[in-house]
């Protein structure tokens, strides 16, 4: 006879008619699948833990997105934001599907050169621009947001030593309505700071203002901040051109929209906390239209969102390492998955499912990593199913920011893979290994492992 | 040997009841037969035997999880020391 399916015993203190902090009892369904492919054979010949990107998800929520913008606002253009995850598969399924780069270093900017994005075609963000980086980005034509006067100054400077006539907008800061105000990046709206740089670049005529742009924050729940923040761009854009007759080409809104994953202390989860591309789309587009913007000149709209077009294809897998508990009778439940390889889950409360059908029966688990830090909490509180050593889990919505965050600490960083829209898995970024870790590092002769030991 | 306290009632559908403190608990399947087990005053030997017929789980995991079972089981206050006489 065959016998049953072993589940750990487990017994549950009930409070009647009291919901427990994570409310009402709702099952766990178990993910057991990404795109048709079983997260146990990824483990099995991948390792764990692993990253999994899905290109069908990447480019469906890319469409999504362009989709309901283009079809409130004549002139759409995406610029795939290089920090939010720079794997060249990634940014490359991005300009595929039509995505200019958005960078904030000389190392972003060399990795969408290498990508073969045309330098027209790339956006250097940031505060930190070396001379250097600049130079390249003036002689390729890139859209330089300018960030702060000592930057406006060196442009002009290069600009007269010869270098070329850089193509410019500038970064802008401005109330919103929202907390905390992003006043560390740009030029102010609201106390003419963006004024003055506009006048010194247009009166300058060494450099070609091109664009507007602001960035208002991240992980915006609300869509009317944006409408603010288009309305004041385009009262800027009407006083450019009523002032020096300049008409700005672009507007560019920034990124900030908030994806499905849920903050840390939120009693509502994102996937109903968050708009919708449509409420950002509405917000942005019905500024821009009903702007004194001539009808003629309505500037390109360029939107450098991150988070909300990537995190939904990234998962997380990892495996069980051990149950205990704590001293209170807790149940503790440690994973190979540390935080170092989930930086997110300093603020967001990760959804973290098993990857295997498991019974009704939860208990209250605090999900450690298995760095042996105290810091180490994937999840402090989690309603959480039986699972045992060796089983395996799944952590959704963590494409942004961890394979560009993460840390390497104690062990290598894992594979990462790509699930193509056929289904085929294509390693993107290989596990670390001891080769690759020591590559950078030199002893100095005295300390050679030969000397070091007569010592 | 311990032993499960006398009081406690134990319902066919998983339910715990502990009159002394008036607390109700829920337990699953594997959980219930091994509170059974200890009601019928089976020694721990005779229980990981049962269990490991019935369930597909070798001796030596089960005792880790029966371990951390009767832990919660003393945490709740549900076992008796029957003295050896």
């Amino acid at each position: 006879m065959e016998k049953k399916p072993f589940e750990r015993p487990l017994i549950k203190r009930l409070n009647a008619g009291m919901p427990s902090k994570f409310g009402m009892h709702t099952h766990i369904e178990a993910l057991t699948e990404i795109d048709g492919l079983k997260v146990e054979d990824l483990v099995a010949e991948h390792g764990s833990p692993l990253y999994v990107l899905s290109e069908r998800i990447l480019r469906k929520t890319y469409r999504d997105a362009y989709n309901v913008f283009s079809t409130r606002y004549p002139r759409v253009q995406f610029a795939w934001s290089y920090k939010t995850n720079y794997l060249d598969a990634v940014c490359n399924v991005f300009h595929q599907e039509g995505a200019w780069a958005e960078v904030v270093s000389g190392f972003e900017y060399e990795k969408a050169v290498r990508n073969g994005v045309p330098g027209s075609r790339i956006i250097f963000n940031g505060p930190d621009k070396q001379e250097e980086d600049l130079k390249l980005a003036i002689q390729n034509g890139s859209l330089i947001h300018i960030d702060h006067f000592d930057e406006l100054y060196l442009l002009l400077e290069l600009a007269e030593k010869g270098t070329g006539k850089p193509k410019v907008a500038i970064r802008i800061n401005m109330d919103t309505g929202i907390y905390p105000q992003w006043d560390r990046f740009g030029f102010n709206y609201e106390n003419g700071e963006a004024w003055e740089a506009l006048n010194r670049i247009l009166l300058s005529e060494k450099m070609e203002l091109v664009g507007l742009h602001t960035h208002i924050g991240t992980y915006i729940l609300t869509a009317d901040a944006y409408r603010i923040a288009a309305s004041k761009l385009a009262i800027l854009a009407t006083g450019i051109e009523r002032k020096y007759g300049k008409v700005i080409r672009y507007i560019d809104i920034g990124g900030g929209f908030a994806s499905k994953n849920t903050l840390k202390g939120a009693y509502i989860p994102g996937t109903d906390a968050a708009p919708s591309f449509e409420e950002y789309a509405d917000a942005v587009s019905s500024a821009l239209i009903k702007s004194d913007i001539k009808p003629e000149n309505l500037p390109l709209l360029v939107l450098e969102t991150g988070r909300a077009l990537v995190d939904d294809a990234g998962f997380l897998l990892g495996t069980v390492l051990a149950n205990k508990r704590l001293a209170d009778g807790r149940r503790a439940t440690i994973a190979d998955i540390g935080v170092n390889l989930l930086f997110t889950s300093f603020w967001y409360q990760h959804e973290v499912l098993p990857a295997q059908e498991v019974s009704q029966h939860t208990e209250d688990t605090t999900l450690y990593g298995p760095l042996c830090m105290n810091i180490d909490v994937i999840r402090d509180a989690i309603d959480f199913p039986l699972l045992k050593k060796g089983d395996h889990i799944v952590i959704k919505r963590i494409g942004a920011y961890n394979m560009t965050q993460w840390l390497q600490f104690i062990t290598y960083r894992p594979r990462v893979v790509m699930i193509d829209e056929s289904g085929k898995v294509h390693v993107i970024r290989e596990r670390e290994d001891l080769e690759h870790l020591i590559r950078l590092e030199r002893i100095p002769a005295h300390l050679k492992s030969d000397d070091a030991r007569k010592k | 040997m311990i032993r499960l306290k006398k009081n406690i009632a134990v319902s066919d559908t998983g339910f715990v009841f502990d009159p002394s403190t008036g607390e109700s608990f829920t337990v699953n399947e594997t959980g219930m037969k091994i509170i059974g087990y200890l009601k019928e005053g089976k020694s721990s030997e005779e229980i990981t035997s049962l269990i490991t017929q019935e369930y597909n789980i070798d001796p030596l995991s089960f005792e880790k999880y029966s371990q951390d079972f009767m832990d919660m089981l003393k945490q709740y206050d549900m076992l008796e020391y029957e003295k050896e006489v």
